[in-house]
Parts: structure tokens; C-alpha cells; sequence
């Protein structure tokens, strides 16, 4: 009886609005804003045999990749200190985890552009220093676009991985030293493994959020540094091709979602759950 | 073919929403038909109840602030209606969300002229006006409503303003007698490589390389050399900006030096100081702007609104405000000085010395070419 009410949230909030998505991938495209409900399989036959969305998804795997393991290995170490320091208020540099989410994030993208523009503080400061004569080209390539995700992105790779690290019992880690580990062999052997679940969870998590993201490529990239949620908004936002545009959202929701499925066979979901609980 | 009662209340209802009834007739019939039919329609309670605000959504930054300070303000003051305001960056996007908003949730949109105004038509989104509401059309220039009227002898929007997306250009890097011998050349000049901008937008493009290869953007008859040109702006440009709060902050911020522009906006940084050249290249692009009231809007309101807008003593304050020229026909209307110095002013009012896109050439073609845009602005 209890799982009715949810099933019910999932059926109208999950299912329904994607099938009619899907639904919709079969109508025809007439003109911008204009479509009909006569079924043609035109908008799955271009998405197969055009190579422009292929070679968009492929990148966009590429870039969420990237930036997920930059995530990774930039996230562990904030992740570690906060789990293993010894200072009485740790409940404050969660906080601080947390503080960016209270400022919106169009205006957190925004900011990059002060900091790597061309009279940002980065080539301001080092003109005066004298250090350069020109300014560094630094915005609208795909290294800003990566920037900007990781800056989105940090705070839940830090949250799951020091979930994760709170769940180890410490009495393993000592006892591993009370048997002769140097504590960098405590933490290779020991701290490392048991916190692999939570930087797996991080991941996962960086990478479909990269993956889907496009306001940060439309921000701090150029044209060419798009990403396949940038074609879905320029084909549904832009051309006003509904069809077209929930094609190629629902090869998005597909391809994202058979990563989270592997991931969920061999690690399951409850990690990011914690991850994402605090 | 015998109609039913809820069918003929349902066309009552319609011809209401676009304008044909004025409110009171409207209530009238309907509740003489409800009383003899004995039922009441839904739509009743909303129709009875006194509008107390109109949706308005437009392009924002400085253009909305003027609209806001010398239009709706002053509106709302003498008729105590609030004017809600909201705004998009590109009007594809507003289009998007009232195609799936319910009729009525959006109503007055500052739209860009005949091009879209086919959208919104094709659309099935459009109202029908009654212009003996608008007294103040008749000081509206007659060559800026007689493309509205092609497409529809029945008016749902009533030219507001126009512009010209011309060449900007940072004066401390490039100097006026350069910008007007190279004129729409400086997009391409690889000197500027890396400090070139442009409008993400495909008729922009379109136009541009279309007067760079030297053919009529009304009747474009080599596309590949279009497209060509299309790419060679796009490898020597930073960024093509798509709002003209992006267009100001990438000029201000020195981080483009030379970009097509819209007047308004340039006029605009110029008032704050920035070095900041504008220059009209022979075929500049030239467009204007409309107030369009959507399906299912308060009619009589929209039409008070937009009447009091049109008001000379109003639309003269919001033009120079906006920095964009009004409607208004200067032959009937004396405009300021401050107006008649304003990038694209016609003065002449019949509008012959700006070049405007042909609606019907541009909407066969929009689809295909948008995409080919999109695609080449990604790489391809």
C-alpha cells in the first residue's frame, strides 16, 4: 500500500513526461514551431546516419569523463582533510562545501569571465607584474568550459567521497599501523579501498551532470566547445524542431542513463544517496 | 451543420479572446445564453473578475528599463493595472514557452518584427486586434504596419520601433576613417583575429555574408559562397554573443574589438562612456520591433496598454531611453533632436534608406538555414 503513492509520483513525474518525449520523436517537423502528429521515424534516421550528432555525443562523453576525473582527483584530497582533521568545528568546513549552492549558478559561471577575461584579475594582475605583454587567451575554449564544470561540480565529489570516508571504521586503520603500514600504506591498503564506493558515486555523479550540462559551454566556451545539451536547446530553442529536439534529448536520457545502469549493477545506488543526503 | 449550445459559446468565447467583442457584449451574450440554457461556462469567473495586470515579456537590460520607466510606470499609475514583466535573451525562447504555456499566460511580447511575426502566425499564437482601440495607430508610420498587414489584414502587433544591426567598433584599436573604408569587411579582416564578434543568430550571419560576397540578402543566389563567408567570420571570431547584455559587456570589456551591433545597445555604451564606433555599412540590416498581443490575451486592456504606449509624449521618452527610434511617423509627429540624431533615424519616414529582410523570402528559407547555422557554428 505504501509504494502506491510512490509509484504514482514516479509515474507522473518520471515516466509520463518521458514517454511523451519519446511520443514525440515520432511526429513530423513542418516548419519552426509547427509540427504534426502524422508518425515518421525522419527524426531517429537522422540522428542514425548523421555523423554531426554522433560526433557531438562522443565529445560530450569525452568532456564528462574529463571533467569527472579531474573531479576525482581534485576532490579526494578537500574530501580527506575534512574526514581526518582534528579541528573541533568540522561541521564548518561543510558548511563552506555548501556556501557556493546559496549564490545562483548562472552567476558563479558568470564570474569566470571576470577572473579569465581579457581585463580579468588573472591577466590584469600578471600585465602589471609585467610577466606578460599580451593577454592570455583563457575564455571561450574548452579548458573554461572544463573550469566552470569543475567549479559546479567539486562540491558534490567532496560531499560523497568524505561520506564514504566517514563510514570506514577507523580501528582498521589502526590496527593496519599497529601491524607495521607506514600510513601512507594505511591508506593505500586500507583508506583508499573503503572509500572507493564514494569517489565511485562522485563520479558517476560528475560525469552525468558534465554530460548534460549546457549553460556552462554557452557561457565560457565558444561555438565549437558545445555540448550535446547545447544542440538540444538550439534544435528545440532555436530551430522550434520538437521532434528533432526530443530525439536527441531521449538519446541523452539513454546514453546517460546505461551509464548509471552499469554503474548500479556492480556498485548500486545507495552510495549516491548518501552522497547526496550529506 | 447544426451547432450545439457549448459550441456556439465555445466561438462566443473566441471571437471574445480575440478581440471581436468587447468585454461587456461578451458578458452579455453568455449570460444570456447560460440563463437560457441554464448552465454557466468556466471561463466566466475569469471574464467577470477585473484584469488587474498584463503580462508583459521583452529583451530586457537598457531597452526594457526604458519601457518600464516611461511606459509601464506611468501606465500603471493612471490605471492602477500592473504591467508584469519578464525577458528572453532570443525570442525563439519566448516562443518555446508559450507554445507550452496555457493561452492567456503570456500577452504582450516585444517581438522582432515580420520575421517572427510569421512564427508566432504559423503558430496559431496570434490575436486579432481591434484598432479602433489604438487611436494612437494612426501616428504610426504606415511603411512599418504595411508588412504586418500582408500577412494578416487583421493586425495582432503594432510597430513599436527599429534599429539597424550595424558595425561597433573599440576606437582605441580601430579608427573611423578605417571602419568606414573596410565597413562590413572588418568582420573579416584577419588582422582582428580573435577579437571579432557577431549576433548568434542566422539571419545576422546570413546578411552579413551576403553583403560581403556582394549579393542581395533579399534574393541570395550563391549559398555556398554564403556559407563560406559564414565560416570565415566564424574561425576569426571570440564569441558570438546571444543577448544584448552580453553584446555591451564583451564590448565594454575590451574583450572584442570589432562585432556587428545593434544600434540601440551601442548607443547605449556610448552614453556610459565606453569608445565605442558604430557605423552603418551600405545594406545594414535594418529591422523593427512590434508590440504583439498573443491569443487569449485581455484584449482591452493589451489595446489600452499599447495605445498609451503609442502616446507621442510616451513613446518619444521610451525612444530616447532605449536609444531605438519609435514608430512614430516624423511627418506627423515632431520628434526630438536627440531622436533624430539616433543611428537609423529615417527621416524621411517612408523608411526607403534602410534595407529591411523580405518576410516571405527569409520564412521559406528560416528552417534550413537555422540549421545550417547551428551546425557551422558548433564547427561544422
Amino acid at each position: 500500500m505504501l509504494v502506491a503513492p510512490v509509484l504514482l509520483l514516479l509515474i507522473f513525474f518520471l515516466v509520463l513526461p518521458i514517454a511523451v518525449m519519446a511520443g514525440y520523436t515520432f511526429f513530423t517537423f513542418v516548419t519552426a514551431g509547427v509540427e504534426t502528429s502524422a508518425l515518421t521515424t525522419a527524426n531517429w534516421h537522422e540522428f542514425l546516419t548523421d555523423s554531426y550528432y554522433s560526433g557531438f555525443l562522443v565529445k560530450t562523453l569525452r568532456v564528462g569523463a574529463i571533467t569527472a576525473l579531474l573531479c576525482g582527483v581534485l576532490g579526494y584530497f578537500p574530501a580527506y582533510f575534512i574526514w581526518a582533521t582534528t579541528f573541533k568545528h568540522k561541521w564548518l568546513l561543510l558548511l563552506l562545501l555548501i556556501v557556493p549552492f546559496w549564490i545562483s549558478f548562472t552567476i558563479r559561471t558568470f564570474s569566470w569571465i571576470n577572473i579569465l577575461g581579457e581585463q580579468g584579475v588573472i591577466n590584469v594582475a600578471l600585465l602589471k607584474m609585467g610577466i606578460i605583454h599580451e593577454p592570455l587567451q583563457m575564455l571561450y575554449n574548452e579548458g573554461a568550459v572544463i573550469l566552470g564544470m569543475l567549479h559546479f561540480l567539486l562540491p558534490y565529489m567532496i560531499l560523497n567521497v568524505y561520506v564514504s570516508l566517514e563510514s570506514i571504521d577507523r580501528t582498521l586503520i589502526s590496527a593496519a599501523r599497529s601491524m607495521g603500514c607506514t600510513s601512507a600504506q594505511a591508506f593505500r591498503e586500507v583508506t583508499l579501498p573503503l572509500s572507493l564506493p564514494g569517489l565511485a558515486a562522485g563520479l558517476l555523479l560528475c560525469f552525468v551532470l558534465a554530460a548534460g550540462s549546457y549553460v556552462t559551454p554557452q557561457l565560457l566556451g565558444s561555438g565549437r566547445d558545445a555540448l550535446f545539451g547545447n544542440l538540444i536547446y538550439d534544435t528545440i530553442m532555436g530551430e522550434l524542431n520538437w521532434p528533432m529536439g526530443a530525439t536527441l534529448s531521449i538519446v541523452l536520457f539513454v546514453v546517460l542513463g546505461f551509464f548509471a545502469a552499469v554503474y548500479t549493477r556492480y556498485m548500486g545506488m545507495s552510495q549516491i544517496v548518501k552522497g547526496l543526503g550529506g | 451543420m447544426k451547432l450545439t449550445t457549448t459550441k456556439r459559446l465555445e466561438r462566443l468565447h473566441d471571437r471574445y479572446a480575440n478581440g471581436d467583442l468587447s468585454r461587456r457584449t461578451f458578458l452579455t451574450l453568455t449570460a444570456a445564453a447560460a440563463a437560457s440554457a441554464g448552465l454557466s461556462m468556466p471561463w466566466m469567473g475569469r471574464a467577470l473578475a477585473a484584469v488587474q495586470e498584463v503580462r508583459f515579456d521583452g529583451w530586457g537590460g537598457t531597452v526594457q528599463d526604458a519601457i518600464d520607466k516611461f511606459a509601464f510606470q506611468p501606465y500603471t499609475t493612471k490605471t492602477k493595472i500592473k504591467v508584469v514583466q519578464g525577458t528572453f535573451g532570443d525570442e525563439d525562447e519566448i516562443i518555446t514557452k508559450i507554445k507550452t504555456a496555457k493561452p492567456g499566460d503570456y500577452q504582450v511580447i516585444h517581438s522582432s518584427g515580420v520575421n517572427y511575426y510569421i512564427k508566432y502566425v504559423n503558430a496559431g499564437l496570434t490575436s486579432e486586434i481591434n484598432e479602433a482601440n489604438i487611436p494612437n495607430m494612426a501616428n504610426v508610420l504606415q511603411p512599418m504596419i504595411e508588412p504586418f498587414r500582408k500577412l494578416t489584414p487583421k493586425l495582432s502587433a503594432v510597430p513599436y520601433d527599429y534599429g539597424t544591426t550595424g558595425i561597433a567598433y573599440n576606437t582605441k584599436v580601430i579608427s573611423p576613417e578605417e571602419a568606414k573604408e573596410k565597413g562590413a569587411g572588418l568582420l573579416l579582416d584577419k588582422k582582428y583575429a580573435g577579437k571579432v564578434g557577431g549576433y548568434s543568430d542566422m539571419t545576422t550571419r546570413v546578411w552579413y555574408a551576403a553583403l560581403a560576397t556582394g549579393q542581395d540578402p533579399n534574393n541570395l543566389k550563391d549559398m555556398d559562397a554564403i556559407w563560406a563567408k559564414v565560416r570565415e567570420t566564424r574561425d576569426l571570431a571570440k564569441k558570438f554573443w546571444s543577448s544584448g547584455a552580453e553584446l555591451m559587456d564583451l564590448l565594454s570589456k575590451g574583450e572584442i574589438v570589432v562585432t556587428d551591433a545593434w544600434s540601440g545597445r551601442v548607443a547605449a555604451l556610448q552614453d556610459q562612456g565606453h569608445p565605442i564606433g558604430y557605423l552603418d555599412p551600405a545594406g545594414s540590416y535594418a529591422w523593427m520591433e512590434d508590440m504583439l498581443i498573443l491569443k487569449g490575451s485581455p484584449m482591452a486592456e493589451c489595446e489600452e496598454l499599447i495605445n498609451f504606449m503609442l502616446d507621442p509624449a510616451t513613446s518619444i521618452a521610451v525612444a530616447e531611453g532605449q536609444s531605438y527610434p519609435p514608430s512614430l511617423d516624423p511627418n506627423k509627429v515632431k520628434l526630438t533632436e536627440k531622436i533624430e540624431k539616433l543611428p537609423a533615424f529615417d527621416k524621411t519616414g517612408t523608411m526607403k534608406s534602410l534595407t529591411f529582410a523580405d518576410p516571405t523570402y527569409w520564412a521559406t528559407n528560416e528552417d534550413a538555414w537555422t540549421k545550417q547555422w547551428n551546425r557551422i557554428s558548433k564547427g561544422a
